[in-house]
């Protein structure tokens, strides 16, 4: 399997969605409205409602929904982590089983849930939006929001291009890994068999290559945007001016009422 | 060493929104010390196909016998009899990594678990083989090459693990005349002096019919025709089919024989054709 299979996050999928087509700077401020409630979310019924909510969300965006679970799968072992810890750690509630030293309570075994839905929540949520919106616009929508920084002296331009850069290049670094792993599995290569030592001394026939590489690409777009001009933010206009429909209003607007119902949902009692 | 090709098929990323049928249902047989040439257009499933012959990739169905031994098989620990199938990967340069030619050279061995005697007699013998002097390249650190000898050297690293079967992916392309020229030559030796079995990928025409027996023409994953090469390159129609165009000379032929001269088509000789013409313009119709 390709390593770009596995490692979903700065991969843009392109669509033509009703989120697809959104102003960058909505679903950004989206994407932190539902991360913030997520922090507001307490209760059983609270949770429920999101997850529809958020799969709704999902079916709009016509990602298919197994797509999206792969990005998990670098950090299953983070969530079970925070699971365990969790569940073994509390001191609230009521011993539902005790084994020697390890006892698990009940409401810690809820906070344990609660906490590794959050955390898959969070992942889930922020994948999606870079699953929605391409690299570009999503720095250039982080760049306009945050504009207003720009008088606190922190070159906000800046920072958008490094990171759309570093967006952009995370499945092409992946796909040339995957070439170099290849490569040098067919010289013998210990990478895919022998101890970990064995294996860790083939890692570096991989990671030189790669890294002489990252350098030249980063050499060759650093020349590329300099004999285009490029100089940072300072009086720079932009190809694609962005601007703000209706939709982009309601969407807003339906956003925050859910938000509210959310809340709402999340104190109908029920633990 | 023989290889068969059973009913191949290779899917990649199979139920992404990219999912892509890369190879359906190939199969193909290569004999001991045959040369054969791989082509196709961009995207047709050429280095797919090569990487399922060296075990590197895994089918999504259908089985790689070499020499009757299945590389597919989960049960057996392959990576050995996957090493006789000797690939070079489309800019092998680009896995260089060692301080030192040699040492570059030396990996493959090394990871043979060969003594390093063995070792260093090899490095010595794979760059003669790609017609580097080992006295002048051995301490040399391959990132100071030109880009035509990182490629030897690339080919050397390969040939130093003694493949049955050579592999090369699209060798000469970005190299100037004179690299492409050098890299052929050296391969159309290792063909005939240690009788290895190659198999060339290419994208140049007139560079496969001056060297291999047999073609393979490859089409959106399916093998759109395979024969003799003066055979596959005398059916001009066929060939656009696939996607491919004749090599120069045949074109030139062509050319003629639809203005009405008397020629044979499948000549890729140049004094050949040249005679040909010259005699028909003496003695022909025209
Ligand atoms: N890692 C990958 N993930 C997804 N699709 C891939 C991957 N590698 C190749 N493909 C696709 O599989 C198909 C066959 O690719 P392949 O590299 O075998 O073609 P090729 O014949 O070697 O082409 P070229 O002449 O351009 O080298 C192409 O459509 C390509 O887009
Ligand atoms: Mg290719």
């Amino acid at each position: 399997m390709a390593l770009s299979d596995v490692v979903t996050l700065g991969q843009y999928i392109p669509g033509n969605s009703l989120l697809h087509r959104l102003d960058p700077r909505t679903k950004f401020l989206a994407a932190i409205t539902l991360t913030i409630l997520l922090f507001f979310v307490t209760k059983l019924t609270g949770y429920i409602f999101f997850l529809v909510l958020f799969l709704a969300v999902v079916t709009a965006s016509g990602i298919p929904l197994r797509f999206l679970l792969r990005g998990l799968r670098p950090i299953l072992f983070l969530i079970l982590f925070t699971f365990i810890v969790q569940a073994l750690f509390s001191q609230e509630g009521n011993v539902i089983l005790q084994w020697g030293f390890l006892v698990i309570r009940d409401a810690g075994l809820w906070k344990a849930f609660f906490m590794s839905f959050r955390l898959t929540l969070l992942v889930l949520v922020t994948t999606l939006l870079t699953l929605v919106t391409s690299p570009i616009d999503l720095t250039d929508g982080l760049d306009r929001l945050f504009s207003f920084l720009h008088v606190l002296r922190i070159p906000v331009h800046e920072i958008a291009m490094m990171m759309t850069i570093a967006l952009r290049f995370i499945p092409t670094l992946l796909d040339e890994t995957d070439t170099i792993v290849k490569a040098q599995i067919s010289r013998g290569a210990p990478l895919d068999r022998g101890n970990i030592f064995r294996r860790l001394r083939g890692f570096v026939a991989v990671l030189i290559p790669l890294f002489v590489s990252a350098f030249r690409r980063a050499d060759e777009l650093a020349q590329a945007m300099e004999s285009r001009c490029y100089r940072g933010g300072e009086g720079r206009t932009r190809m694609r001016a962005m601007v703000l429909h209706w939709t982009d209003l309601w969407t807003a607007l339906v956003a925050l009422a859910l938000g509210l119902v959310t809340l709402a949902f999340n104190w109908l009692a029920v633990p | 060493m023989r290889i068969e090709a059973e009913h191949l098929t290779y899917i990649y990323g199979p139920g992404l929104p990219w999912e892509k049928r890369a190879l359906d249902d190939v199969s193909l047989r290569i004999e001991e010390g045959e040369f054969v040439g791989l082509v196709g257009e961009t995207g047709s499933g050429k280095s797919t196909l090569v990487q399922l012959l060296n075990g590197i990739l895994r089918p999504t169905s259908g089985r790689v016998l070499l020499d009757g031994v299945d590389l597919t098989d989960r049960r057996k620990p392959i990576w050995k009899a996957r090493l006789q199938v000797g690939l070079v990967f489309q800019f092998p340069e680009s896995q260089l990594f060692a301080e030192t030619v040699a040492e570059d050279i030396a990996f493959g061995p090394r990871n043979l678990g060969l003594s390093q005697q063995e070792v260093s007699k090899r490095v010595e013998e794979s760059l003669l083989k790609v017609g580097l002097e080992p006295a002048l390249f051995r301490q040399r650190s391959p990132f100071t090459l030109s880009g035509g000898e990182k490629r030897l050297v690339a080919i050397a690293g390969i040939l130093a693990m003694w493949p049955r079967v050579l592999i090369v992916d699209e060798v000469t392309a970005g190299l100037d005349p004179r690299g492409k020229r050098d890299i052929l030559t050296r391969i159309k030796l290792l063909h005939r002096n240690e009788r290895a079995t190659v198999i060339m990928i290419s994208h140049d025409m007139d560079e496969i019919v001056s060297l291999v027996e047999r073609v393979v023409v490859l089409k959106s994953g399916r093998i759109c025709r395979q024969g003799q090469t003066t055979e596959v390159f005398s059916d001009e129609e066929s060939l656009a089919g696939c996607g491919i165009r004749l090599p120069t000379i045949p074109q030139i032929l062509s050319s003629l024989v639809k203005a009405g001269w008397r020629l044979p088509v499948s000549i890729f000789d140049v004094r050949e054709a040249a005679r040909l013409i010259a005699q028909e313009y003496h003695h022909g119709t025209v």
